[in-house]
C-alpha cells in the first residue's frame, strides 16, 4: 500500500483553479522532489495536504496510509504523522521551543494512546536532535522562531521534524534563503532521518538542494499538473535548460 | 476563512463555571440606601460609635457626588436604591470554629476549591472567606497570633483592635476620594484586616476569598493591610459570584500601608461572573485599591482579571518614601461583551523612588479592553525611575484594545520609559500549531499563557497554576 496516494486532485483558491488534476504516489522509504516555476501550485499542494483553511477541494482524493485525508482536521493529520516544514515559519512570542515541542509530542502520544513523555526522556531527545541539526541548546529556551534569522528558522523546522519523527515529511522550499553551510546541515538532517518506514516530499525551486538530498523521483509541477516525472537527472537537466522547454511542451 | 469565524463564535461562548447559587437563609437590610440602613449595618456589626459617624459622613458626602464617567466604559444606569446593602448568611453569623459554619457555605467554598479548614492547614494557606457581607471563617488564626500577626475580618478588627482601624482606615483612600470609595465607606460590611508587626516576615500566604451569593445584593468589602517597619506579607484575593441575569454591584476599597523597609505583595485573581455571551448579567466591579510606601519599602500589585461585566480598577502606589518601590503586574482578559478599564497610578513623591508597570491586555469576542495609567513625578522626587510595558493581544476582529498612558513629570532628573506592543493571534500562527498536532483551543491557551507569563510568574506558585487554567477557560479558543 502506498503511504500517500493522490488521485486527480484539483483545488481552488478564491475561485482560481490552482491544482488541476494531480496524481502522485509516494511509498515508504522514498524521497520525492517536486520542482517547478513560481506559481505552479507547489505550496498549494503542501497546504492542501496538511489541511490549511482557505482551499476549496473541487475534485479527487488523497489517501494517507489507507485513510481519507479529507476526513481529518489539520491537527489530526499532524498526529497521524504528516509534517510540514514551512516556507515561512511563524514566530510565537512567549512560547519556548522546548514547551512547544513538548506540547506537540504529547498531543501525538495522546493520539496513539500513550502517556505524556517523561521529562528526562524529553530532555535527552532534545539534546540528541539538537545535535543532529547542529543548533545550540540555548535556542530551545527561546520563544519559537522569535528573533531567529531566516536560516535559524529553517533549521528549527528540521529540528522539529527530527523531534516529531513524521511518517511523511513535506519540506516546502526549505532551501530558499539558506547559505551553503546551512543547506548542508538541513540536507544532512533529512538524510539521517530518512528510513525505510518514512517518506519525504521535498518542494524546491532550485536543483542545488538535490546535490545533498538525492531524490528517488523528481516531478515537475507546472500550471497545476505534474507534467514530467523522472529520476535525479531530470533535476540536473532542468538546472541546465530551465523551465522554458517544459512550459512550451505543456502549453502545446 | 468563514469557518475560522464560526470557530470564534462557537468558542467565545464558554460557560462560567462558578455560577452556582447556594441556598442559605439570608438576613438583609431593607432595600436601598439611607441613614437608617447605615445605622442598621453598623448596629448589626456592633461597631464603635466613631465608625458609625465615619460612615454617616461618607454617606452624606456620597449623596452629593456623581458617578464618574471618564473611563472608556459604557455603564448602564445603576439604581442605587434597588440594591440590598447588607446580606448575611443567617445561621451563626459569628462562628467560633469551622464546625459551627453552615455546611452549605462550606460546600460552596469547597466547590470553589478554596482551602478552608483542614484543607487550609494542608495547603499552608490562611484563608478568610467572605460570603456576601460577612466573613465566614478565618483559618490559621492561632498560628499567626503567635507571631503577633493579626489576620481577621474587618468587623473583628473593629471589635478587638479599634485603635488600629481608626488610625489607618481611610488614610490611603479617603472617603472623599471618589464616588465608589465614598459609597464603600458608608456601607462596607466586611473584608479582611491584616497587621504584620515590626520585623516579622509572615510565614504563609494570607488569602481572602470573596463571594457574592445573595440576589440583588451588592458587595462592599474593605481591606486594610498594614505592614509595620521591616515586615513582609504576601496576600491573595480571589472572587466569584453566581450566574444571574441582573447585574450586581461590587465596590471594594483596599488600602495598603507599607512602613519603612516593609514589603507587601498583593495578588488578585478576579473571576466575578462576566455575564452571558449576549452580555446579559454580570458583576459591575468598581474598585479602589491604593497603597502607600514609606522609605525603602515596596508594594507590588499583581492582578489577573478575567471576570466582571464591567471592570473599573486602578491599583496604585503612592511612593512617598525615599527609595520606595511600586510595582504593578496585570493581565486583564475580556471576552464576549465584557468591558475593562484598568491600570495603575504610580505617584512618585520620594527621592530615588522606582516603579514598574507591566500590563497585558487580552481582548476577545466583542469586548473592550483599556489600559489607563498615570506616572507622576513630583518636584521633590529626585532620580525617580519608571518603566512601563503595555501590551495588547487581540483575538478576532470584533474586539477593541485601548491604551491611555498619562505621564506627568515635574522633575528633570526623572527617567520614564514606556514600551507598548499590539499583536494578534493570526490564522498563520494557529495553522502552524495545528500542523504540529496542537488543536486550536490548546494553541490559544499556549500562546496566551506565554504572553501572560511575566505577570503569572509574579503570583504565588499554586495560584499561578489556577490563573493559567482560568485564562484558558475564559478564552477557550477564541480566534479569528
Amino acid at each position: 500500500m502506498a503511504l500517500l496516494k493522490i488521485e486527480n486532485l484539483s483545488a481552488n483558491v478564491n475561485g482560481n483553479k490552482i491544482l488541476k488534476g494531480i496524481n502522485l504516489e509516494v511509498n515508504a522509504g522514498e524521497i520525492h522532489a517536486i520542482m517547478g516555476p513560481n506559481g505552479s501550485g507547489k505550496s498549494t499542494l503542501a497546504n492542501v495536504l496538511t489541511g490549511k483553511e482557505g482551499y476549496d477541494i473541487t475534485g479527487g482524493t488523497i489517501e494517507f496510509m489507507g485513510k481519507n485525508l479529507f476526513d481529518m482536521s489539520a491537527e489530526e493529520r499532524a498526529r497521524e504523522g504528516i509534517f510540514l516544514a514551512f516556507q515561512y515559519p511563524v514566530e510565537i512570542p512567549g512560547v519556548s521551543n522546548a514547551n512547544f515541542m513538548k506540547t506537540a509530542i504529547n498531543e501525538k502520544r495522546k493520539h496513539k494512546g500513550l502517556p505524556p513523555i517523561d521529562a528526562m526522556e524529553f530532555l535527552q531527545l532534545m539534546t540528541e536532535k539538537a545535535k543532529l541539526v547542529e543548533i545550540d541548546r540555548k535556542f530551545l529556551n527561546r520563544s519559537v522562531n522569535e528573533g531567529f534569522s531566516g536560516g535559524e528558522k529553517k533549521r528549527n523546522e528540521v529540528f522539529q521534524m527530527a523531534m516529531l519523527e513524521p511518517t511523511l515529511a513535506i519540506l516546502d522550499e526549505t532551501d530558499s534563503g539558506l547559505d551553503i553551510d546551512a543547506l548542508k546541515i538541513v540536507a544532512n538532517g533529512v538524510n539521517k532521518l530518512s528510513k525505510a518506514t518514512n517518506a519525504f516530499v521535498v518542494i524546491t525551486h532550485y536543483q542545488r538542494l538535490l546535490d545533498y538530498i538525492i531524490p528517488d523521483f523528481v516531478h515537475v509541477l507546472y500550471n497545476g499538473r505534474i507534467v514530467k516525472t523522472g529520476n535525479k537527472n531530470l533535476a540536473l537537466e532542468l538546472e541546465e535548460k530551465g523551465y522554458d522547454e517544459i512550459k512550451q511542451n505543456a502549453n502545446l | 476563512m468563514i469557518e475560522e469565524k464560526d470557530i470564534v463564535e462557537e468558542l467565545t461562548t464558554t460557560d462560567y463555571k462558578y455560577g452556582f447559587y447556594t441556598d442559605i437563609e439570608n438576613e438583609t437590610s431593607s432595600k436601598g440606601l439611607n441613614e437608617d440602613v447605615i445605622r442598621f449595618i453598623s448596629k448589626k456589626k456592633n461597631e464603635p460609635e466613631f465608625m458609625l459617624q465615619w460612615r454617616l459622613k461618607a454617606y452624606n458626602y456620597w449623596k452629593n457626588m456623581k458617578q464618574p464617567n471618564w473611563a472608556k466604559l459604557n455603564i448602564p444606569p445603576i439604581d442605587y436604591q434597588e440594591i440590598y446593602y447588607y446580606a448575611a448568611p443567617k445561621k451563626n453569623s459569628k462562628p467560633k470554629s469551622l464546625d459551627e459554619v453552615d455546611p452549605e457555605i462550606l460546600k460552596t467554598f469547597e466547590k470553589l476549591g478554596i482551602p478552608l479548614g483542614e484543607r487550609a492547614k494542608l495547603a499552608g494557606v490562611a484563608v478568610d472567606a467572605v460570603m456576601d457581607s460577612v466573613s465566614v471563617s478565618t483559618s490559621f488564626k492561632d498560628k499567626l497570633g503567635e507571631l503577633g500577626i493579626i489576620f481577621c475580618s474587618i468587623s473583628e478588627a473593629l471589635e478587638h483592635h479599634p485603635e488600629l482601624v481608626k488610625k489607618y482606615l481611610g488614610s490611603v483612600v479617603p472617603m472623599t476620594d471618589n464616588y465608589f470609595a465614598a459609597l464603600n465607606s458608608a456601607v462596607f460590611s466586611d473584608g479582611s484586616f491584616c497587621y504584620i508587626p515590626k520585623g516579622v516576615r509572615c510565614p504563609m500566604e494570607l488569602s481572602t476569598y470573596f463571594r457574592i451569593n445573595a440576589k440583588s445584593s451588592g458587595q462592599f468589602e474593605r481591606t486594610l493591610i498594614i505592614a509595620d517597619e521591616g515586615s513582609y506579607v504576601s496576600y491573595l484575593e480571589g472572587c466569584s459570584a453566581p450566574m444571574r441575569d441582573e447585574n450586581q454591584l461590587h465596590a471594594a476599597v483596599v488600602e495598603l500601608i507599607a512602613h519603612d523597609n516593609a514589603e507587601i505583595k498583593y495578588s488578585t485573581v478576579q473571576n466575578w461572573y462576566p455575564g452571558d455571551k449576549n452580555g446579559k448579567g454580570g458583576i459591575y466591579n468598581f474598585v479602589t485599591k491604593r497603597g502607600i510606601c514609606h522609605n525603602h519599602s515596596k508594594i507590588s500589585w499583581t492582578q489577573v482579571e478575567t471576570g466582571s461585566a464591567i471592570t473599573w480598577k486602578y491599583p496604585s502606589c503612592i511612593l512617598k518614601g525615599d527609595y520606595s518601590v511600586g510595582e504593578f503586574y496585570s493581565v486583564a482578559l475580556t471576552n464576549n461583551y465584557q468591558q475593562a478599564d484598568t491600570g495603575t497610578k504610580m505617584i512618585h513623591l520620594g527621592r530615588n523612588s522606582k516603579s514598574r508597570i507591566v500590563s497585558k491586555g487580552i481582548s476577545a469576542g466583542k469586548s473592550q479592553n483599556s489600559y489607563r495609567g498615570l506616572v507622576s513625578v513630583s518636584k521633590k522626587a529626585e532620580n525617580a525611575r519608571n518603566f512601563s510595558q503595555c501590551d495588547s493581544l487581540l483575538l478576532g476582529d470584533k474586539c477593541g484594545a485601548h491604551t491611555f498612558p498619562y505621564i506627568d513629570t515635574n522633575n528633570r532628573t526623572a527617567v520614564i520609559e514606556h514600551e507598548a506592543t499590539t499583536s494578534k493571534i493570526s490564522d498563520e500562527i494557529i495553522f502552524y500549531c495545528n500542523q504540529r498536532g496542537i488543536a486550536t483551543e490548546d494553541a490559544i491557551g499556549l500562546i496566551v499563557n506565554g504572553y501572560a507569563k511575566e505577570v503569572l510568574n509574579q503570583l504565588p506558585m499554586e495560584f499561578a497554576v489556577e490563573a493559567q487554567k482560568l485564562l484558558a477557560v475564559s478564552l477557550e479558543g477564541s480566534v479569528g
